[in-house]
């Protein structure tokens, strides 16, 4: 990224061995405000005359609006307007090719939560009286509740558009020639896997409030992760210039992909505001948050991989069909991430994809921490070990002898950077003594132990565009002090620590000396939002160039008064001085007194665009990153057979994170991750019942509530001993890799493989539930299989694949076959598009 | 001794607040439409209001938060939670899961925790009420909320104002508890980002410096 032809007179980039401030574990920039309640969240703002809105919510799955009456509810006191469909007619969506919400349901409702009417109000219960008030006739349609019901109810369709039937997306693609890879094994094996949806459950409900500064502007401030998209949807469904929008993101109160969608209270609440000529508040009660959901997709997975009897994969042909709710929201790269990241562990020299994602009539599903990955990954982790298991291999060196190499393409044509797997591994195999223990822990006792990857960024932007995915601008002023601005979004990942470090390191000043004003579409540079684990990436490396741009500014004005050359000069304790002969120094604040009295008003930009990827194939845009994190983890497990119960005593988990920025956030960020995947492995279920056909057949939540949505607490959390890996990435910010999702995905598969250590049976589902344990003994006893887990995968006509040869085939990374595969030009992402299009030229 | 394992406070010190209490409140309101307060009296006495029968309407309520009186007209089925955060501009106390199961509204009543969100700010005249507000400032920060910031236990801080209510009653009860006191004493407040060991750990810092 450092270019080699640097002017003599311009300062060189900050090297690792330089580094003062990175890599050490110093204190988050937001701690202070968030220890004293000081931290202003979006439903902490209260402005004067402000008025409060609440949506009326669909109480049917699917039907026809007949009408809609607001009579009595206009009546009650402090009722100030209302707002329904025909207001706000243009559709929207976060993916170009789903554009199928509406701020307000048009004539059709999808799923029980589906909004119809808003209602503002003097006081939120005012408002929540009225929303009681309004009646709406509904004529209902018949519902579709599972994947099984959406292949064989063709009619009637959730949605007018979709590849076939209720089947949002069908996707097939073979890379390679898998049958000949089949045929070169010595085994094959086959199993069948189901992950339960689950939801973010962020502590922090979703909340907007919405007000007009100037007659023809409107401001938004959300619990928003995602302020540049929402920009956009804003502008696009209020039919505004997006110049006469202003999108502020609160810092979120937890996110985890769930405030990653532009959502129908955001864009009710500006149109209310616009309406009303006054601001208007909205936060969702925790009921309509689990009804919102976009959270982690059920799927239900068949795996079928030929291996040598030394335990080399020859091929993998893996079937995922997903529920994914009742809209599109991220659904379609959901699809292709349960099959993109298989191959970026262990080497796959062949493997074929195929993938449907079902509408239901249910809350849609979207990103959850891992997006997409961790239900493959639990499949093919807990396939490994069964594999390892009748090979009479150790799992670990199962998975150690077939790493993938670093900087390789994979037969899906990602580009490997760093990758410290096998240092991962070795790690948690040391710290857990794994090679004297495994196998040999009494009955009741297991260790488990399961690897991931994930992305850092996402190699392409939502919508197909050239400019950058992250921008930084630095401005410097005679006080000493930096402000920088970036439109990244705190969401307690540790993002603004990360980028206000990365400037303070290069700067040589105090990370209290950065001023930071991000999330802002008014003020700051666009960076995509705080999804898919890029900031770190993305917008470190735009701050680095920022960065870089303006110590070289600095020096300059520096260098003239010191009587040095600028090239000679070091920023550190925030003080400018020369490398040789410290006297010659003055303070960074004089520096910058001096530059700005020789160059004018001091300003500098950074941005980062990722390299690109050397897959050429529909579908080739989901997968690519930057660069690629690894994890490995063993858990130990208690279980009593004779109740089934289990619990976990222990967990080691080790990352590769390529460099640390700040371990204390990177252990945060991995222990986080451990506690989210232990809810998912253990608890955590987004179920939902059907009513009675007398009550509309509606299907709703099984538990919407904090308390019956089973969490992990204080007392279910087993100890972690984390073990951060560094193996830099040189497309990383000092190396930097990401840490915020990556270390979830082998807890899963970890916990189904202790339990098989510990009492013999498998359970080929989560979240693991006692009884599931309990039955797969009682079938063992009866010399059954000794299992728990879905029967099948259900029979469905994928068509021709798409088939794209493999580097090592000698594949240029395009596909052989799109005619016959079907490609079709009209769907898919923007990327996708412009991808076809470019085959087909 | 009977744990609750909402605060982790013992059943009888909890009972002045319990939710048994709310809903026996929230009921009389749903059957004859007003409360009667037998223990609120005085608060009500100073507010020249009727003694034994309030609302629906707003009513004046005097609450002692933080070291001061804060008088306010509200309604009398008002949470305290509700009356903090949009009465008094107190949004340091969250409001999450709103029945009493998550711990991000926990204020102190008294020197005991209480889930802000399930007592109704009627119920809570005449006591001493502390919020995250009135634990430490930016500049004045308590030695636990200094530990918070050492030991890096928060990420989104949505869940930390209580977290860090809780840990303080609890290290005011036991001044050196040992891990699995914490975990017991605390199991009430949930985090989703999963920082409950560097909670934990906070904990034991803050409890080394003798401070709370």
């Amino acid at each position: 990224m450092h270019d080699a032809q640097r002017p003599d007179d311009e300062q060189g980039p900050v090297t690792s061995d330089q580094l003062r401030l990175i890599g050490t574990p110093f204190r988050r920039v937001d701690g202070r405000a968030k220890v004293t309640g000081q931290t202003r969240f979006a439903d902490d703002l209260f402005f004067p005359r402000m008025v409060h809105m609440k949506l009326v919510r669909s109480t049917v799955p699917h039907a026809h609006i007949v009408s809609i009456d607001t009579s009595r509810a206009k009546k009650l006191p402090g009722v100030l307007a209302f707002l329904t469909g025909d207001s706000m007619p243009v559709p929207f969506g976060i993916l170009p090719v789903s554009q199928d919400e509406h701020a307000l349901c048009q004539d059709k409702v999808r799923f029980v939560g589906d909004p119809v009417v808003a209602v503002a109000a003097l006081t939120e219960d005012q408002a929540h009286e009225a929303a009681l008030a309004v009646e709406v006739k509904y004529q209902s349609l018949e519902t579709i509740a599972s994947i099984d019901e959406a292949i064989s109810i063709m009619e009637p369709r959730i949605h007018d558009y979709g590849d076939e039937g209720n089947l949002h997306k069908k996707i097939s693609m073979e890379f390679g020639d898998t049958e000949a890879g089949f045929s070169e094994a010595d085994h094959i094996f086959e199993d069948v896997l189901y992950f339960e949806g689950s939801t973010h459950l962020p502590m922090e409900q979703h909340a907007a409030v919405a007000l007009t500064e100037e007659t023809d502007r409107v401001t938004v401030y959300s619990s928003t992760q995602t302020p540049h998209y929402l920009h956009r949807s804003l502008a696009k469904v209020l039919e505004l210039p997006a110049a006469r929008i202003r999108v502020i993101a609160c810092p979120n109160g937890g996110g985890f992909g769930g405030k990653s969608d532009p959502f129908n209270h955001e864009i009710c609440v500006a149109k209310m505001a616009l309406m009303l000529g006054r601001p208007v508040k909205i936060c969702l009660t925790r009921e309509e948050v689990f009804y919102c959901h976009r959270g982690r997709h059920p799927v239900l997975m068949k795996i079928r991989t030929g291996v040598k009897k030394d335990g080399t994969l020859t091929a993998q042909h893996l079937q995922t069909a997903l529920d994914g709710g009742a809209y599109g929201s991220y659904g379609v790269a959901s699809t292709y991430y349960t099959g993109a990241l298989q191959t970026v562990t262990y080497k796959l020299p062949k493997y074929r994809f195929d993938s449907i994602r079902a509408f239901t009539n249910k809350p849609p599903c979207g990103p959850k921490r891992g997006h997409g990955t961790p239900q493959p990954r639990f499949a093919f982790e807990v396939h490994l070990d069964k594999i390892a298991h009748e090979l009479n291999i150790d799992p670990a060196d199962l998975r150690l002898e077939q790493l993938v190499a670093p900087g390789s393409v994979t037969a899906n044509w990602l580009k490997i950077g760093s990758m410290g797997l096998g240092k991962c591994i070795n790690a948690v195999v040391a710290g857990s003594a794994w090679r004297e223990r495994y196998r040999n822990l009494p009955e009741g006792r297991g260790l488990g132990l399961a690897c991931g990857s994930y992305l850092s960024g996402a190699g392409l932007p939502i919508y197909w565009n050239h400019m950058p995915q992250s921008g930084v601008q630095l401005q410097l002023d005679r006080s000493g002090g930096v402000t920088l601005f970036c439109g990244e979004t705190e969401i307690g990942q540790g993002s603004d620590s990360v980028i206000a470090a990365i400037t303070a390191e290069i700067l040589g000043i105090d990370l209290h000396d950065i001023r930071l004003c991000v999330a802002d579409t008014d003020l700051t540079p666009v960076d995509l939002g705080s999804y898919s684990s890029r900031v770190t990436l993305m917008a470190g490396n735009a701050a680095i160039q920022a960065a870089e741009r303006a110590r070289n500014l600095v020096a300059k004005g520096a260098a003239e008064e010191l009587e040095v050359a600028a090239r000679e000069l070091v920023f550190a304790e925030g003080r400018v001085f020369h490398g040789e002969d410290p006297d010659k120094s003055m303070s960074f604040a004089d520096a910058v007194i001096a530059a700005e009295s020789r160059f004018g008003t001091l300003g500098t930009t950074g941005s980062y665009i990722p390299p690109r990827s050397p897959g050429r194939y529909r579908g080739a845009g989901v997968g690519p990153s930057p660069a690629y994190s690894y994890s490995a983890t063993v858990v130990e497990t208690e279980v009593d057979p004779a109740t089934g119960i289990y619990r976990i005593e222990q967990v080691w988990m080790a990352h590769d994170v390529g460099k640390c920025i700040n371990p204390a956030l990177v252990m945060g960020q991995i222990e986080g991750s451990v506690y989210m995947g232990l809810g998912e492995a253990m608890m955590e279920e987004q179920i939902f019942r059907r009513l009675p056909k007398k009550r509309s057949s509606a299907l709703v939540h099984k538990h919407p509530s904090m308390l019956e949505y089973k969490s992990p607490t204080f007392a279910d959390m087993p100890p972690v001993t984390t073990y951060i890996i560094e193996d830099p990435d040189p497309n990383g910010p000092f190396g930097a890799k990401e840490v915020g999702q990556g270390p979830l995905l082998p807890m899963m598969p970890a916990v189904a493989n202790s339990i098989f250590d510990a009492v013999g049976v498998r359970v080929d589902q989560v979240p693991i539930a006692p009884h599931m344990i309990l039955q797969a003994l009682e079938a063992k006893d009866r010399g059954k299989e000794a299992r728990f887990g879905p029967k099948s995968f259900p029979e469905i006509d994928f068509g021709v694949p798409l088939r794209v040869p493999t580097p090592d085939e000698g594949g240029d990374g395009k596909a052989i076959n799109i005619d016959e595969a079907g490609v079709r030009t009209g769907t898919g992402t923007m990327n996708e598009r412009k991808d076809g299009v470019k085959e087909e030229n | 001794m009977a744990m609750n394992p909402e605060s982790g406070l013992p059943d009888e010190q909890r009972e002045k607040v319990s939710r048994r209490t709310f809903i026996k409140g929230a009921s009389a309101v749903a059957a004859v439409g007003v409360v009667q307060i037998p223990g609120a009296a005085a608060g009500i006495d100073k507010a020249g209001v009727e003694p034994d029968i309030l609302g629906p309407g707003p009513v004046s309520i005097r609450l002692r938060v933080n070291r001061s009186d804060l008088d306010v007209e509200a309604p009398p089925s008002t949470t305290l939670l509700d009356l903090l955060r949009d009465h008094h501009g107190l949004t340091g106390t969250k409001r999450v899961c709103d029945r009493g199961s998550c711990g991000a509204c926990t204020v102190l009543i008294d020197g005991r925790v209480v889930d802000s969100c399930s007592m109704l700010a009627i119920d809570a005249i005449g006591s001493e009420i502390t919020t995250i507000e009135g634990i430490g400032t930016p500049e004045n920060l308590s030695d636990l909320q200094q530990a918070f910031i050492e030991t890096d236990a928060l990420q989104c801080g949505f869940c930390t104002p209580g977290m860090v209510v809780s840990c303080t009653a609890l290290l005011e009860q036991n001044p050196s508890p040992d891990r699995d006191q914490i975990r017991q004493g605390i199991a009430g407040n949930i985090c989703r980002c999963g920082t409950y060991q560097n909670v934990i750990e906070a904990v034991e810092y803050a409890s080394r410096k003798g401070g709370k």
